[in-house]
């Protein structure tokens, strides 16, 4: 495989929940996301039950990716951040230590610039702990997996869609 | 790329439908959308033109049963097949972990056909990627117009590899559900290889 395989361990979802919980309280956001740039959700927090998480996770990552794909085409590495204003609601996008993508909504109990302030630090934050990660999954010891035996009956049993 | 969360318990695969514009990689999705439980699906997303044709991608989501004590989700995505939205079919297969290439099995998109296989590979190339690594399948759909190619002779234009492959006809689901149920094989086959 082309690309280190991103891997999620208990201690550190833990400290990302944290992070994330305290960077919906801190500005005042009605949920935030984390989503890996191919599209899969990794953690959230605030009001998430009124979103689609599953949908939201793959079109910010359709989004960053087609903005990227414009960056690279003026001559810019990537743009790092991009906000949308809606009448009621605005979402903000950002990327984290250039893996992962950090989502705020927010609505005018709020401010962008209160969003940017707080979304800078959490960013530094998380980006300790997903430099961790990586380093973690590749050291990881590969006897551990879980899907070193699966076996074809196990795969047979899935397809009862 | 696969996302192992142990911490959650589940772990999340990318499958991508390839191919050429018009060789049914929407209505593929959309038939499984229709036969799949709602327990096992989340919304399709189709960002597409006024005329229906893919314009970014279609998008997805199944969760199946248990693997060793964890969810299995998979996020199906289409790519645009127009020749002209190469750009976007480039960003979709990034970490893909297995691929659907789907044939319109029609004589005149012959041509077409060969033409998306190569850019697949191509783009693949530009991701670090190498077509002998990454799990894929083929589909020789529209089995039922006239003008199909015996499938003999596809087979031997694309794919001497000899991987898996399978009859369709997408809108009656005829074959959808082998071609996605063997992709989904070789992807976690791939998963336990990657495991030792
Ligand atoms: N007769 C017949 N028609 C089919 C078959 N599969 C798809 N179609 C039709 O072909 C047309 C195009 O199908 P789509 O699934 O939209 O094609 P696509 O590959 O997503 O095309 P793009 O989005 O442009 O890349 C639709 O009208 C389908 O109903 C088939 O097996 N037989
Ligand atoms: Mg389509």
């Amino acid at each position: 495989m082309a690309y280190p395989q991103l891997v999620m361990y208990e201690e550190e979802a833990k400290q990302i929940s944290a992070i994330l919980d305290k960077l919906v309280k801190d500005s005042n956001a009605k949920a935030v996301f984390l989503v890996d740039k191919d599209g899969q959700l990794i953690s959230q927090s605030g009001e998430t039950e009124n979103f689609d998480s599953t949908s939201l996770a793959s079109l910010t990552a359709g989004n960053i990716a087609a903005t990227g794909g414009l960056a690279k085409l003026i001559g810019e590495k990537e743009f790092s951040i991009i906000f949308h204003e809606g009448e009621k609601d605005n979402i903000h996008i950002s990327i984290v230590g250039q893996r992962v993508i950090l989502v705020v909504i927010f609505d005018n109990r709020s401010s962008l610039g209160l969003v940017r302030l707080r979304v800078r630090k959490a960013s530094d934050e998380l980006a300790v702990i997903f430099d961790k990660l990586a380093e973690k999954s590749t050291k990881a010891a590969s006897s551990e997996s879980p899907f070193a035996e699966i076996t074809d009956e196990d795969i047979d049993k899935l397809f009862n869609i | 790329m696969s996302f192992i969360n142990y911490s959650a318990r589940e772990i999340n695969c990318k499958i991508v439908y390839y191919g050429c514009g018009l060789c049914g990689k929407t209505t593929n999705l959309q038939y499984i959308y229709e036969k799949t439980n709602p327990e096992s699906k989340g919304k399709m997303i189709s960002l597409a033109t006024e005329t229906e044709r893919t314009l970014f991608f279609d998008f997805l989501p199944l969760s199946l049963g248990e693997i060793k004590g964890f969810k299995t989700r998979f996020h199906l995505y289409t790519v645009p097949g127009q020749i002209f939205y190469d750009a976007s079919r480039k960003l979709i297969l990034k970490g893909v972990d297995g691929i659907v290439f789907v044939v319109d099995s029609q004589a005149e998109r012959m041509d077409a056909n060969i033409e998306s296989f190569e850019n697949m590979k191509e783009n693949l190339h530009e991701h670090g990627y190498d077509i002998e690594q990454i799990p894929y399948v083929i589909q020789y759909n529209k089995r039922d117009l006239p003008s199909a190619v015996p499938v003999e002779e596809i087979r031997r234009i694309l794919n001497p590899q000899g991987v898996p492959d399978f009859e369709a006809i997408a809108p009656k689901g005829i074959g959808v559900f082998e071609t996605l149920k063997a992709i989904i094989k070789l992807v976690l086959i791939e998963l336990k290889k990657g495991a030792r």
